[in-house]
């Protein structure tokens, strides 16, 4: 059985309201199968399931394949509050459902400024000009004869845990962490793109802008461009979803979401920053002193743990228990994950699993004997640069609380007696 | 030649063919014609590179505003619900709660410019004139008390409006963190005590409650 509830946008009160009626221990948003759910002993041995006994659906029921029905809880959320309007707002990973280091398309997080544009790829066009030899226009024929190339990155959202500033807010890493995702992209590089219309010699930034409503646009330094950006138009091996920028998007490896500019129509070539909205009055983070800084593009080295957390309690009791969770750096690779139980009083090595590629997730575990007594988790990852994730405590030293973006700090998940999992701060 | 010899040479010419990493022209794409650039090429830099032709006065804004821009900004650019605040928010910037506004934080006024004219009114992007933009940005500028009322706002004298809060902007200085020396990161008895300071369920906001509007993502 799954403990669920259909809406995608609970509050957690009602959730607490549905565990107290269950009778089990559960925090906000969906709750995995646990052993606590009753099983229907008609399923188990010495019986034999309906589903061992008699035909399932033929093929092309689905012609698009879907996830189980048991699994309709692991999906996308969002937290109302946080925006005026759904067209211009965010919703979350849910983290804690996956495993492995690829995000499902279905579940990359969203964030859109004017809604999903529907784009007919037929009618797209993208537009190269300003200081160019040769202003040009291309289809999306064109686009996919450059030579392509396939590569996996995480894309996390600037203001990922910024709800998290001031302290402990938010119960469940989808939303203290889900503003991230990571695909396989299937692109073109960008400076092919940029070469078939020959840059000017003063050509130093670009300006990327988007074709839905908000237009968006953003400064791109030029070196940036011909080093390791692409434009995506396949994530997963599939077409990229409409609300990841279908037909093509900008992919900047690294880098803040927002530069990633959806639905892509137009790169203009400058010899200066634009200074745009999105990089001015948004994505700029303001210190305690008053000043602003402005063009904080990197997404520092980073980690956290998904499982357990608030909604991915302890089930089982004591005994053998497996952690996971995720890290990553806009600078390279990940080194190293150190994982505590106590708060920080003693820390052992997780092991990283899977592929170790240069600004991508790395899946990491570490599992131990739960003995049952409360836990103080949290996880420290540290690059390849030999940059050492900080505690919120020393992002707050420097930054002070008003800055909502780039926060990069250690979480920690209080394990309490019964398997239930909240998000703390800690001395 | 072998057979072996063949074959490497096969490979070889194969993963030159394969790579063609910095070739330069594959002759795709077409030309894009003057009329074309010009009717895409809508943006603004604080330079004025871009600014087209046109004005607007505070008067002929403030109609407009009230009009197409005031059931979500308010009527004095207050703010509805959460749409964002476009007027007042001076002093703020240190406090607890910062107003950033056009007047109190934005550094350029060729930001509002571009933003307006690409993308407001909210789902009806592109619908206002040069004019129209001019002149909304003007009747902005007054409400933030930085033009009088009988301000125009053209091509010619918009790049000598400066934005009070311009000089406050700083370039990224990270890493601005305790570098640690990895060797000597501590693993073992690292601290005496970990005491819980701040809980999330005490706020009690997941995911949806709306008493709690402080912390948006902006």
């Amino acid at each position: 059985m799954v403990q669920s509830t259909n809406n995608s946008s609970v509050s957690r009160r009602d959730l607490l309201k549905a565990a107290a009626a269950s009778g089990g221990a559960l925090a906000a948003g969906s709750i995995s199968v646990s052993a606590a759910a009753e099983s229907n002993k008609e399923n188990l041995p010495p019986n034999v399931a309906d589903w061992s006994t008699s035909l399932g659906e033929g093929v092309d029921t689905n012609p698009y394949g879907k996830p189980s029905e048991f699994e309709k809880d692991v999906v996308r959320r969002s937290v109302r509050w946080l925006t005026a309007s759904t067209e211009s707002s965010v919703n979350f990973t849910p983290l804690h459902e996956l495993d492995g280091i690829i995000t499902p398309n279905g579940l990359c997080f969203e964030r859109h400024h004017s809604g999903v544009a529907e784009v007919n790829p037929t009618d797209h066009r993208l537009m190269i000009n300003g200081l160019v030899e040769k202003p040009l226009i291309f289809t999306m024929e064109d686009i996919m004869r450059f030579p392509r190339t396939n590569k996996i990155f995480f894309l996390e959202c600037a203001a990922n845990s910024g709800m998290e500033w001031r302290g402990a807010q938010l119960n469940g890493c989808q939303f203290t962490q889900g503003m991230i995702h990571c695909v396989q992209y299937t692109g073109v590089r960008l400076k092919y793109i940029l070469e078939e219309a020959g840059l000017k010699t003063n050509a130093k930034w670009l300006m990327p802008e988007g074709g839905d409503s908000a237009g968006m646009n953003r400064s791109v330094p030029l070196a940036k461009a011909l080093d390791d950006c692409l434009l995506a138009f396949k994530m997963n091996g599939e077409a990229l979803r409409p609300e990841q920028g279908y037909p093509l998007r900008l992919v900047v490896p690294g880098w803040e979401g927002n530069m990633w500019v959806k639905w892509l129509r137009r790169i203009e070539v400058g010899d200066m920053p634009w200074h745009t909205r999105e990089e001015t009055s948004k994505y700029t983070d303001l210190m305690e002193n008053g000043k602003s800084r402005r063009f904080t593009w990197v997404m520092d080295c980073k980690s956290v743990i998904t499982n357990p957390s608030p909604q991915a309690p302890i089930n089982h009791g004591k005994g053998h228990t497996v952690l996971t969770g995720l890290a990553w750096s806009g600078q390279g690779t990940v080194d190293r994950v150190d994982i505590t139980l106590d708060g920080g009083k003693n820390w052992h090595a997780a092991r990283i699993d899977g592929p170790r590629l240069p600004k991508a997730l790395h899946r990491f575990y570490y599992e131990f004997d739960w003995d049952g007594s409360p836990l103080l988790l949290q996880s420290r990852a540290v690059d390849s640069t030999g940059y050492v994730q900080p505690t919120k405590d020393e992002l707050r030293t420097v930054r002070g609380t008003n800055s909502i973006y780039h926060n990069n700090g250690i979480q920690t998940w209080h394990v309490l007696k019964n398997g239930e999992v909240e998000n703390v701060e800690i001395s | 030649m072998s057979r072996f010899l063949k074959l490497a040479v096969a490979i070889l010419t194969c993963s030159v063919w394969a790579f063609p990493a910095d070739a330069g022209k594959f002759s795709l794409g077409r030309k894009a014609t003057t009329e074309e650039v010009k009717a895409w090429d809508i943006d603004v830099r604080p330079d004025g590179q871009g600014l087209p032709e046109g004005n607007g006065s505070v008067s002929e804004g403030e109609e407009l505003f009230q009009e197409r821009c005031a059931a979500c900004h308010g009527e004095f650019g207050e703010g509805i619900d959460r749409w964002p605040v476009l007027a007042g928010g001076q002093d703020s910037l240190k406090s607890e709660r910062p107003e950033k506004t056009i007047g109190s934080y934005w550094p350029y006024l060729s930001t509002a410019y571009d933003y307006i004219y690409r993308a407001m009114p909210f789902g009806d992007a592109q619908s206002l004139s040069t004019d129209e933009t001019y002149a909304i940005l003007a009747y902005l500028l007054h409400m933030n008390d930085l033009v009088d009322e009988k301000f125009e706002l053209n091509k010619s004298n918009f790049t000598s409006i400066r934005l009070p809060n311009e000089k406050n902007f700083v370039d990224d200085p990270r890493p601005d963190t305790p570098r640690p020396s990895i060797a000597k990161l501590c693993m073992k008895n690292c601290k005496a005590e970990a005491k819980i300071t701040k809980r999330a369920r005490i706020i009690d906001v997941t995911p949806t409650d709306k008493k709690n509007p402080t912390a948006g993502i902006d």
